[in-house]
């Protein structure tokens, strides 16, 4: 018998995930109305000034985004967990960082991605210039994509444990806290008319680095988790 | 090269009875240090000509931040030789430091609140260096309850000691991005001590004080560890053996 290559089986994994996360368009839609949610809420409890609201964008789209895609991440692994498919792929021979990549891209595109591109109603919504929205849409889509990265971890070390999700928030959103800085200041820059890029920068070298090491480290603690 | 002597250290008697006879030697110069440092402190040391007597808070404070930090490091490179070694004594070792260093950075977070408030105005400010101690807290806190709540021991030992390097490796970056983060917002309004050249008399009290810091959590290490062992190893024989000695 032939046997699958490393990257056909990263493919395969990314695929099965999108597809198994498109049967099921609640969740799917869940994170974008989330964050629609929590970028409502700011202007009620605040003000709803628009020019008091402009100073705020970027702490508040950079706060709702990293709150809703955290929420996904809880069942990144706990289906492959419950049914004996996460056995079978620390069975396959299959390198698990690659296999983690695979998931954690296919978690990204289904909850960072529909965020990144909502994301301009939001901020016109909020006061952000119309010339700020590219920088809005790159630092979200570098930042949870970082999320995505370091969630995967978190999500690994709680699989199946009582009160995961809670567990899972205290463990993640401290290591997000430097791209939440460097985010929300892009579009404070973006917004006061600045050039957004060192920030930008900063937040992709941050994602090339956890891109790296972070699959290694899903790898083991879903190693640690499985047994 | 005969090495029986080293994997002697990692076995759960020898350790046990070793910690039993360090934990004095640890614990009677710390206090001894401490008494010394606080009345070199709170006592011989002059007021300082800004800050008055509020500044002698510094040989608590100081030395609790250095020590937040000095257990962070042990506890990730302890929790790294249990995971690539697969020595059980090294995470028990993490264990027992986990909440010793979280009860630290508290005691660092609270003294800095306190020193604050006479001479900041305030209790709290967001200044890099409060903020990175905080979030140093939310690392320690969220390895104690990863450890809680995971039931059987070598999983919560291995999945702990991946989060203390997962941790470890964030933080510089944490570090460095809250300063930056700092030094756009805020600028100075606050001026930090900004490393007064210190006198030989308020500077000696300080180094006795993180000594005897240091020496207070071999102390404590010492002692948890032996209760940690002792709930790991509940059911060997030798422990039967040793207790009923």
């Amino acid at each position: 018998m032939e046997r699958t290559s490393p990257a056909a089986a990263a493919m395969l994994m990314y695929r099965r995930d999108l597809l198994l996360a498109f049967r099921h368009w609640d969740q799917v839609a869940q994170p974008v109305v989330f964050f629609a949610m929590v970028t409502t809420l700011f202007p009620l409890a605040l003000s709803p000034e628009l020019g008091e609201l402009r100073q705020l964008a970027g702490g508040v789209l950079w706060v709702a985004a990293l709150l809703a895609a955290l929420l996904g991440l809880e069942f990144l692994f706990r289906a492959d967990h419950a049914d004996g498919t996460l056995e079978q792929m620390l069975l396959s021979g299959q390198p698990l960082a690659l296999l983690a990549v695979a998931k954690g891209a296919a978690h990204w595109t289904v909850c960072g991605l529909p965020l990144v591109l909502v994301s301009p109603l939001f901020a016109i919504s909020l006061g952000v210039p119309t010339g700020a929205l590219c920088t809005v849409m790159l630092s979200l889509a570098l930042g949870t994509g970082i999320l995505s990265a370091l969630g995967a971890i978190g999500a690994a070390l709680t699989l199946g444990l009582r009160r995961g999700s809670m567990l899972l928030s205290l463990l993640v959103l401290p290591l997000a806290m430097p791209a939440l800085i460097f985010g929300a200041r892009a579009i404070d820059m973006a917004i006061e008319g600045e050039a957004a890029r060192g920030p930008l920068l900063l937040l992709a070298a941050m994602l090339v680095l956890v891109l790296t090491l972070a699959p290694l480290a899903v790898g083991s603690a879903l190693r640690i988790s499985a047994e | 090269m005969n090495w029986t002597w080293l994997h002697k250290f990692a076995s759960p008697p020898h350790a046990y009875r070793l910690a039993g006879r360090l934990a004095p030697w640890f614990g009677w110069p710390a206090f001894l240090l401490i008494v010394a440092g606080l009345y070199g402190g709170l006592v011989l040391a002059p007021a300082d000509y800004q800050q008055g007597d509020g500044f002698r808070i510094l040989y608590v404070h100081a030395p609790s931040a250095w020590m937040s930090m000095f257990i962070y490091a042990t506890m990730s490179v302890a929790a790294a030789i249990g995971l690539i070694w697969r020595i059980k004594l090294a995470h028990a070792v993490a264990a027992a430091s986990a909440p010793v260093g979280a009860w630290f950075t508290f005691v660092a977070l609270t003294t800095g609140a306190v020193w604050g408030k006479p001479m900041w105005g305030t209790w709290w400010v967001w200044d890099a260096r409060l903020t990175s101690e905080l979030i140093l807290l939310f690392l320690y806190v969220g390895l104690i309850a990863l450890r809680a709540s995971i039931d059987d021991r070598d999983r919560a030992d291995r999945a702990s000691a991946v989060l203390a390097i997962v941790g470890v490796v964030n933080l510089p970056i944490i570090h460095y991005s809250v300063y930056w983060w700092n030094t756009l917002h805020q600028g100075a309004t606050i001026t930090k001590l900004g490393k007064p050249s210190i006198t030989g008399e308020m500077l000696w009290p300080l180094l006795t004080m993180i000594v005897a810091f240091t020496l207070y959590y071999g102390g404590v290490l010492m002692l948890r560890l032996r209760a940690e062992i002792l709930r790991r190893e509940r059911d060997a024989s030798w422990l039967q053996k040793e207790l009923a000695a």
